[in-house]
């Protein structure tokens, strides 16, 4: 409730700058509301941002799917650790811009430079933070599987999995917005379609009406996935700890 | 076939690099089906002689052998179940599948049937320490290691729990080793009793065998050994 009359309230400020100010520089929401709509049935909207949704989960899976087992290694054998270590750091202190000029330089403006380009800035972050799980694994739960017999699957899925369902979530969470963030970056610099390019079309043309009509479906697309799908992946996740006595 | 531990030191290595011996010298074996106890006070390496024989710790001198067929359950001193699973998929995580009929009669003997759709944080600690019970039961272990499995119960409860307990392990044939500081509870469920010393590290200071079956022991008997025991530990104390 009283995030929604925020909300409005956001809205009717915006209505009020817009007047305010020259309409060049900042179109009031109406407006805006009635480019989305020309820009929805034109088809060009949804050719945008499914492009960009596409390479948002592309970049996210690849970098979960790579950060997950490595950082869960890094946690459990010190050798690797040792290894790795000055690497995830390295990677983790070159700024995102660097690695995506870069990886445009060396692969060319093509899918995989753009996507490889956002999961190698996003791999740091997933392993440091499953690492940090697996190095808190329970040394008790590890020997009851021992001495239990559990299968290997039964090992991961029943004592592993659960015990880093919150550093998942945990990185999930940071993850998905900061590769949304960074795949407007590469469309902007590379690519010829997506929310990114038409977001720097806009800018090149100085047209606002266009970039704020681009700009806030995909903003809002991002805040659905968050609620729908992350948030209720997290309580699912953390629900056994709700049930203490 | 029988279980053979002998174990000829045991130490930590604490900080600065300096080991302490906590085990020295422990040898005993059981026969199949026979049931022995150590009795110790806490923090005198019993449980880590249930690591030893569980094969969990593999850092000391000596040799832990049985066949290779024997299957192991243990109930660790805290209950040690998985706190995002319910009681009912705890049970059948650990019980293989050939053996979920029996551990279903396990649930009811032991009186868990309630319980089963709870999650182990809104158990109480006995409760806790019953689904640990039936957990290592239900695999039908050749050798059952118990790590005070009634400490801290009320003592009705546990006398129930023995007299279940007792009753389930003979059925079986199962051979185990319970590891207690409660003379009673000793002498109640052994056949055989090994007194660790009180001195660091610790040995076996007294082996007591339990004189008649203990399926039959008289309170006078019990009484009997208890004193027994109890002399032994005092005289060690003089010493």
């Amino acid at each position: 409730m009283i995030r929604a009359l925020s909300f409005i309230c956001l809205v009717i400020l915006w209505q009020a700058a817009s007047l305010l100010s020259e309409p060049r520089q900042l179109p009031g929401p109406i407006i805006v509301a009635q480019t989305i709509i020309g820009e929805a049935q034109s088809g060009a909207l949804l050719t945008h941002l499914l492009a960009t949704t596409l390479r948002v989960c592309a970049a996210f899976l690849l970098a979960m799917s790579l950060g997950m087992p490595i950082g869960y290694m890094m946690g459990r054998i010190r050798t690797i650790d040792r290894l790795l270590d000055p690497w995830i750091v390295i990677l983790l202190n070159i700024p995102a811009l660097v690695v995506i000029v870069l990886s445009y330089i060396w692969l060319g403006l093509t899918e995989t430079a753009a996507i490889g380009a956002v999961a190698l800035n996003k791999l740091p972050n997933v392993v440091i933070t499953i690492r940090e799980g697996a190095r808190s694994l329970s040394q008790e739960l590890e020997e009851l599987a021992t001495v239990f017999n559990f299968s290997a699957m039964n090992r991961l899925r029943h004592t592993i999995i659960p015990q880093l369902g919150p550093y998942i979530a945990a990185t999930m969470r940071t993850g998905l917005s900061l590769v949304w963030k960074l795949v407007l970056i590469v469309e902007l610099l590379g690519r010829s379609d997506g929310i990114g390019f038409q977001i720097n079309l806009a800018f090149q043309l100085f047209d606002m009406r266009l970039l704020l009509a681009y700009a806030l479906p995909f903003i809002a697309l991002m805040l659905f996935i968050e609620t729908a799908l992350v948030q209720p992946f997290e309580r699912r996740v953390s629900r056994w700890r709700n049930n203490d006595a | 076939m029988m279980l053979e531990v002998s174990i000829e030191a045991k130490a930590f290595i604490s900080d600065k690099n300096c080991s302490k011996s906590i085990l020295n010298t422990i040898r005993f074996c059981l026969k199949e089906g026979e049931v022995g106890a150590v009795l110790g006070p806490s923090g005198c390496g019993k449980t880590s002689l249930i690591r030893i024989i569980a094969g969990l710790d593999k850092d000391f001198l000596g040799a832990v052998s049985y066949p290779r067929s024997w299957r192991l359950g243990v109930v660790f001193q805290e209950p040690r179940l998985l706190p995002w699973r319910t009681i009912r998929d705890n049970l059948k995580i650990s019980t293989p599948h050939e053996q979920q009929e029996y551990c279903a009669k396990l649930i009811d003997i032991i009186g868990l049937s309630r319980h089963l759709d709870l999650f182990p944080g809104q158990l109480s600690l006995g409760l806790a320490r019953r689904v640990a019970l039936v957990r290592a039961l239900a695999i039908k272990p050749d050798i059952l290691l118990l790590d005070e499995p009634f400490v801290s119960l009320d003592e009705q409860l546990a006398q129930e729990l023995r007299r279940e307990l007792s009753r389930i392990i003979d059925a079986s044939r199962t051979t185990t080793l319970l590891v207690t500081h409660d003379i009673d509870e000793a002498i109640a469920l052994s056949d055989r009793l090994y007194l660790f010393s009180k001195t660091t590290p610790a040995s076996i200071q007294e082996v007591f065998v339990n004189p008649t079956p203990r399926q039959a022991l008289t309170p006078e008997a019990a009484k009997g050994l208890k004193q027994k025991i109890v002399d032994s530990i005092s005289r060690e104390q003089i010493k």
